[in-house]
């Protein structure tokens, strides 16, 4: 065998330009390590769990062994996979509703004082009611299960967009906005090419909040709705599970809901980095 | 030396701007400026000099048209200010260099004939002559955060000077360098002054800065903020580096320094 398939990481892309720099070389160590230690650390916990449940003979109703939950993972796949599908379905539907209702509207209170002063307060009433409090009377109101459980979703994620691109807009730099009065920008321009990249880097911190908050919301107003049936989400595979006392499917059930919101997370911070890195603080990657 | 401090200015040009009996009360019911009257004339380079609370910022963002004045007269090339011009034909300097930090430079100086609506080819032999002529022309794809201060100072400077404006106002436009970068930005304005025959209205609180600038120096007073000397200088079409060390230079200070003297006797300086 060669010695490279020992080479434990395989994160690195291309082969290492050969580099005399020991900064470098630090620092691209650093980086495997980042990697390296997490994925060990994770190995080893689930080691000792698979170890502490063999070992102490815990029946498997109570805790099953990693091995077991991905042995369910594999043969209850196909049906787990188009429940995730679902909750996908609603997250991604919801949190996009979220930024076209939360943006659109944090425009019109950021250019119009009166709208705002008059329309705050709703925005704040659907914030601060917990959504499960909601959720029956949406259940009621709404035929739809599914557009019942995106507007819960939706209740949940919508906020923190809203007000922060209402205060991202507002936060444009006051010499700058002098500045484009002294050039006399039409309202549009000073839209464009001021109110809303000021607004970004608020809104991208909106965006991961809000990307969490949305699954966060799919799963708990399913949970709410109690909904069985053909066409279920995650949440209802755990609460079918727990019914019927089948914890390892449980439990391949919440690592496919955690997993779900690890891949919001990367990507909302993906993007972020995208669109900021260039310029904003945040995500400006500091030398030395 | 003798100063004429009635004279209007040594550069005979059409009145470009005329404040007269201008009044400014902040909401708070401060009195900013007390009955001002001053005339500007084409090619001037006039500096509004005085300690804190003198009015002098407010002046001049009155004659940019961002602030209105509670009574009295502006006008500005014959109309009121802010009206009856192109954008760009006033251009403003901040103390901050105010740049958008998510533009490149190019991108920061071209914004003004943007907003012109010229599009960026057309644009671009203004924007690199502007970047030239303060010295950037090879940072124009740089970010703002990757210059240094006097650096972006003169970014925001090509940016003003972009459009060719007729009036230049600059609020207090290096209070925040090191002394080294102001002077070598002294000498960049001087230079564009000359060369392109501008009006500067330049507001400081530094005495050598518009002894060493200006054609004419106006001196304001704190509490209420009003004019209280108005002294034309001599030579300011000539002045180089060496004119700092000469003994025109510390005289012309210290008469300007005496007038300014004048105005702190009420001010408390404890604040």
């Amino acid at each position: 065998m060669s010695t490279s398939t020992t080479d434990p990481v395989t994160m690195a892309p291309q082969a290492a330009p050969v580099s005399e720099d020991p900064a470098l070389r630090a620092a691209r160590r650093e980086r495997r390590m980042r990697i390296l230690m997490p994925s060990l650390a994770l190995l080893a916990a689930l080691g000792l769990w698979e170890f502490l449940v063999r070992y102490n003979e815990i029946p498997h109703y109570l805790i099953p062994a990693p091995s077991l939950i991905l042995e369910t993972l594999w043969k209850d796949g196909p049906s787990l996979l188009s429940s995730a599908w679902f909750t996908v379905k609603l997250t991604l539907l919801s949190l996009g509703l979220a930024i076209i209702g939360g943006v659109a509207l944090g425009m019109v209170f950021a250019l119009s004082r009166t709208i705002e002063m008059s329309l705050f307060p709703f925005a704040v009433i659907l914030q601060v009611t917990p959504v499960v409090a909601i959720a029956p009377l949406i259940l009621i109101y709404v035929d739809s299960t599914f557009a019942a459980l995106l507007i819960c979703a939706w209740i949940v994620a919508f906020f923190p967009i809203l007000s922060n691109t209402a205060i991202g807009m507002r936060s444009a730099d006051h010499n700058l906005r002098d500045l484009f009065t002294l050039y006399g920008a039409t309202k549009w321009q000073r839209l464009r090419y001021l109110l809303i990249p000021s607004a970004l880097p608020y809104f991208m911190a909106a965006l991961k909040i809000a990307g969490g908050l949305a699954l966060i919301g799919a799963v708990v107003a399913e949970f709410v709705a109690g909904t069985a049936g053909q066409n279920t989400g995650l949440a209802s595979r755990i609460l079918e599970s727990s019914f019927r006392n089948e914890i390892p499917r449980m439990f391949a059930a919440l690592l496919l809901v955690s997993m779900l919101g690890i891949l919001i997370f990367l990507a909302t911070s993906w993007l972020s980095r995208a669109v900021l890195g260039h310029w904003h603080e945040s995500e400006i990657k500091r030398q030395g | 030396m003798p100063l004429d401090t009635t004279a209007r200015s040594s550069v005979q040009g059409a009145a470009q701007i005329e404040m007269s009996h201008v009044f400014k009360r902040f909401d708070n019911g401060t009195l900013a400026l007390q009955d001002m009257d001053l005339t500007i004339r084409q090619g001037e380079f006039v500096s509004l000099l005085g300690p804190s609370g003198c009015g002098k910022s407010t002046a001049l963002r009155m004659i940019s048209g961002l602030l209105a004045p509670s009574s009295g007269q502006i006008t500005v090339n014959g109309h009121a200010p802010g009206k009856g011009v192109q954008g760009g034909d006033v251009s403003f300097v901040f103390q901050e260099p105010t740049l958008m930090p998510w533009a490149t430079v190019f991108d920061n100086v071209y914004l003004p004939l943007k907003l012109r609506g010229l599009g960026r080819k057309q644009a671009e032999a203004q924007v690199t002559e502007a970047l030239e002529m303060v010295g950037l022309a090879k940072f124009g794809g740089s970010y703002p955060r990757e210059l240094s201060g006097g650096m972006k100072m003169r970014v925001s400077i090509a940016r003003a000077m972009v459009t060719k404006p007729k009036l230049l106002l600059m609020d207090e436009p290096f209070a925040a360098l090191d002394e080294m970068t102001r002077f070598k930005l002294n000498n960049d304005v001087l230079n564009l002054w000359r060369r392109n025959g501008l009006t500067v209205i330049f507001v400081t609180h530094s005495v050598f800065e518009s002894v060493y600038l200006s054609s004419r120096v106006v001196v304001m007073a704190p509490r209420p903020g009003r004019v209280v000397h108005d002294m034309a200088l001599p030579d300011a079409t000539t002045r180089d580096e060496h004119y700092r060390t000469t003994p025109e230079y510390a005289e012309t200070c210290r008469l300007v320094s005496d007038a300014l003297e004048g105005t702190m006797d009420d001010v408390d300086l404890n604040h």
